[in-house]
């Protein structure tokens, strides 16, 4: 039957040409923009690191003052922690593991002299970091908490940064000056850039391989070297990094299963009670846990015009469907006498309904396709963005089956109100009038 | 022209007349906020940035010998750069106007007070105002014993140290309005004076934010000390490039000890501050005109199809009568009708779908004179797409009335 109704779309469509190829158009530049859009905002929200994504946890605490305000334009001071509020919570170990970070750029000056003096970014972090994101190591290894304490100065570099110093001679034990001070190589990790980089500041660079090198955060302090997150302070006086009132340490814990979940709540509450005792923390107590996925998704990393632009394409895509309604809707009705003819022979009212909705799914494949090379030159022009996700838009095997999906779907539900209007065509009426 | 049978015509085909006017409601609502997206952008792209754009190169210097002095090498740098052919004046900068690289200040008029307006200081040494291009249109420039360092080692000195200022017009207007500001004392958190003493025409901020705020904007007489700094040289247009190549070496040359980045001119800053805008205003116009170039191959199809259907109709009118422009005038009402009703309803969607995207997107209101246009580039484009099968209907033959389908 399906055969039947097949060849009688296509000889209907071969019949006005210029209207089909109207309507496989309008459905293809709908659902090729759409696709487009669709895609980037697939690939800037996907989940960085999906094996471990459901058992870390970033705490949310606010030790502003009250009088300080939120600005619109600015970051959100109260997405990091303070030097005093990362350093208690490391302390406290309450979760499985737990580390504390800032991201930095540092000099790094290559001992061969081929190579110039060169800025690198990269991050201060603590021991666990390692273990609890389970970043994966080519050679060597992470370094312990006793290492931490004793502020030593060793480097775990990234694939990148370790090839352009070394080449393909091994990394690690060897030497490598960052500033002014020496630092032993004791791993090296294998090409690891999560994206996004989840775990840093993620209001700037949170796309691209943002990471070259790892290096405690003790030693950094040491070292007094810079980082280059967001700092936002109120108050005054003091070594503004290590003062409680300035905000710029990014915090992960992981917990596993909700009762642990529950717990670092609570003891998050606790904390905060316990430090407006101590004085700070003017604000009522509103500790949040959010779990990663849920993180990146408070912290908005799909850029407003990427969201506009999505809008605008699904805008376009409703246009394009109202169009092809009426369009069927005109092109089935003048086929009442056709109609009228087969349901005169026999035919049920869901024979012609199964007709015309094969008709409008062909349409829906044609134009799915059409889509489909219009999203592929679409994504090209938005890889060519001088963007820090432009390289990110590519279409996966799921975006692939989903568009010809959303085209055959769209087309088919276009065609539903004009195939029932045709299926309740009054046979007698029309034979007469003819 | 009498519309009752146009009307009665309509009701028999109220499905597919209420989808064109769907669809021409959604495409002047979308089209009508896109013309004004383009425009909002666009104006913000042309800001005039207050300095000669087309004949300024820059280049950034990072010093990477923590024991030099960064006022003594600036100072060397500067001599060197001065003496590439073709570079009238050169000056060591922190920040430009659209460099993103912003000091923002909180000042007021009276000491201590709480509320404070915000505006971007500008630090440079003796030099800035001419080599950028700046317009001074009261007051003076600095007096060369006006200058302190920034002292940046020790944190920034700021304003609260430095003894005079010169500011945009559109801060002197916010901080005095109605009066001159020439003369008159600002102050930062402290109680320490900073006079004022010249006002320039225009200078925009390192970063845009509100357009009110665009060119709240300071100059301090004091001279970068950071490591990271930026030269700026001023030279004809068409030296720029090589002007840039050069300077490049001559400062490794000069002193190989540092990092040099980015060197561009004020248009590749320019460029890049705005190619976000840039890309989302040729979207914007892409998608507006895919819009009306659908709905128009709606509207012709359709109209199209009626043709089609109505032709022995229309042999009847001829037959009795009916002049071709009658049938002509007769398609072309149909159609004024159907896109009026469209953009009655549109002109309400525009207008909600406005409010949404300040809501979410920080735009502006859309101005009233924007239905207007959108309302006329609608009838215009349904006419146009009307006119074909409009005509192919005007030359039915009456004949057609006498015979069988």
């Amino acid at each position: 039957m399906f055969g039947y109704y097949f060849d009688l779309a296509r000889r209907s469509l071969i019949r006005s040409p210029i209207l089909t190829a109207m309507m496989v158009l309008a459905i293809g530049l709908g659902i090729g923009a759409s696709m487009t859009m669709l895609t980037v905002l697939h690939v800037m929200s996907g989940d960085p690191i999906p094996e471990h994504s459901g058992q870390l946890y970033y705490p949310h605490l606010d030790a502003r003052p009250l009088s300080s305000k939120d600005d619109k334009n600015a970051p959100d001071p109260s997405a990091n922690l303070s030097w005093i509020d990362a350093s208690n919570l490391l302390q406290a170990h309450r979760g499985d593991r737990q580390a504390a970070m800032a991201g930095g750029s540092v000099l790094v000056r290559p001992a061969q002299t081929s190579l110039r003096p060169f800025f690198e970014t990269g991050h201060y972090i603590t021991a666990d970091f390692f273990p609890m994101f389970d970043v994966p190591f080519r050679t060597g290894g992470g370094w312990t908490q006793v290492q931490d304490e004793q502020h030593e100065r060793v480097v775990v570099l990234n694939g990148d940064l370790a090839r352009k110093l070394f080449g393909d001679t091994s990394a690690t034990g060897k030497i490598v000056r960052l500033q002014d001070t020496d630092f032993r190589v004791i791993g090296v990790l294998n090409d690891w850039y999560p994206q996004p980089a989840f775990y840093g500041d993620t209001s700037g660079h949170a796309f691209g391989k943002t990471d070259e090198f790892f290096l405690p955060l003790t030693t950094a302090m040491d070292l007094k070297f810079d980082s280059n997150g967001n700092m936002s302070c109120w108050g005054s006086g003091g070594d503004q990094r290590t003062s409680g009132e300035c905000t710029w340490l990014q915090f992960w814990v992981s917990l596993d299963g909700p009762t642990k979940v529950h717990a670092y709540q609570q003891f998050l509450e606790d904390y905060w009670r316990q430090q407006q005792a101590h004085g700070r923390f003017a604000r009522p107590v509103d500790a949040k846990l959010y779990g990663l996925l849920a993180w990146l998704d408070h912290m908005q990393l799909v850029p407003g015009d990427v969201r506009l632009q999505l809008w605008l394409a699904l805008g376009f895509l409703a246009v394009c469907m109202v169009n092809i309604v009426g369009l069927l809707l005109a092109k089935f009705l003048r086929r009442s006498g056709e109609v009228s003819v087969r349901r005169a022979l026999g035919a049920r009212r869901r024979d012609i309904f199964l007709q015309f909705g094969v008709e409008s799914a062909v349409i829906g494949v044609a134009g799915g396709l059409l889509g489909l090379g219009i999203a592929q030159l679409g994504l090209w022009s938005v890889r060519h963005r001088p963007d820090d996700y432009a390289h990110l838009a590519q279409m996966d095997v799921s975006m692939l089956l989903g568009t010809l999906v959303l085209a055959i779907v769209a087309s088919v539900l276009a065609g539903l109100l004009p195939a029932w209007r045709a299926c309740r065509i009054t046979p007698a009426l029309q034979l007469k009038t003819q | 022209m009498q519309l009752r049978p146009i009307l009665s015509s309509l009701t028999r085909h109220k499905l597919t007349a209420f989808l064109l006017i769907l669809q021409v409601t959604f495409t002047c609502a979308i089209v009508c906020n896109v013309m004004f997206m383009i425009a909002t952008r666009t104006s913000q792209m042309r800001l005039p940035s207050g300095i000669a754009e087309n004949e300024l190169a820059m280049i950034d210097s990072v010093g990477i010998d923590a024991t030099e002095n960064p006022l003594v090498r600036h100072e060397q740098d500067l001599v060197a750069l001065r003496g590439i052919a073709g570079v009238k004046s050169a000056v060591v900068v922190d920040a430009l106007p659209l460099n993103r690289d912003n000091w923002t200040n909180g000042i007021t008029t009276v000491p201590d007070a709480d509320t404070h307006v915000g505006a971007s200081a500008y630090n440079g040494t003796p030099g800035e105002l001419q080599t950028l291009g700046l317009h001074l249109i009261e007051g003076r420039d600095f007096q060369a014993d006006e200058y302190i360092a920034e002292d940046v080692p020790h944190g920034y000195k700021g304003i609260d140290t430095v003894p005079v200022t010169i500011v945009t017009r559109a801060l002197a207007e916010q901080l005095f309005p109605g009066q001159s500001a020439l003369g008159k004392d600002i102050y930062a958190s402290g109680t320490h004076p900073t006079r004022i003493v010249g006002v320039v025409d225009h200078m925009l901020r390192p970063a845009l934010r509100d357009p009110a705020t665009n060119e709240y904007a300071m100059l301090f007489p004091m001279k970068p000390d950071d490591s990271e700094v930026t030269y700026v040289m001023r030279t004809a247009p068409h030296d720029r490039e090589r002007v840039l190549k050069e300077a490049s070496a001559v400062l490794v040359r000069l002193n190989g000890n540092r990092i040099l980045k980015s060197p561009q001119t004020f248009t590749q800053v320019r460029d890049s501050y705005f190619h976000r805008d840039q890309t989302m205003v040729g979207l914007l116009l892409v998608a507006g005109l895919g819009l009306l170039f659908v709905t128009a191959l709606g509207i012709a199809g359709l109209a199209n199809f009626w043709v089609q259907q109505r032709r022995r109709q229309i042999g009847v009118r001829r037959a009795l009568g009916a002049t071709r422009s009658d049938i002509l005038r007769y398609f072309q009402t149909e159609n004024f009708l159907i896109v009026s009703g469209g953009i009655v309803l549109g002109m309400a969607l525009a207008f909600a779908l406005n409010l949404t995207l300040m809501k979410f997107y920080e735009l502006p209101r859309l101005p009233l004179y924007y239905l207007p246009i959108g309302a006329l580039a609608l009838w215009l484009l349904g006419q146009l797409a009307v006119l074909g099968p409009a005509l192919r209907a005007a030359a039915v033959p009456p004949v057609v009335a006498t015979r069988s389908v």
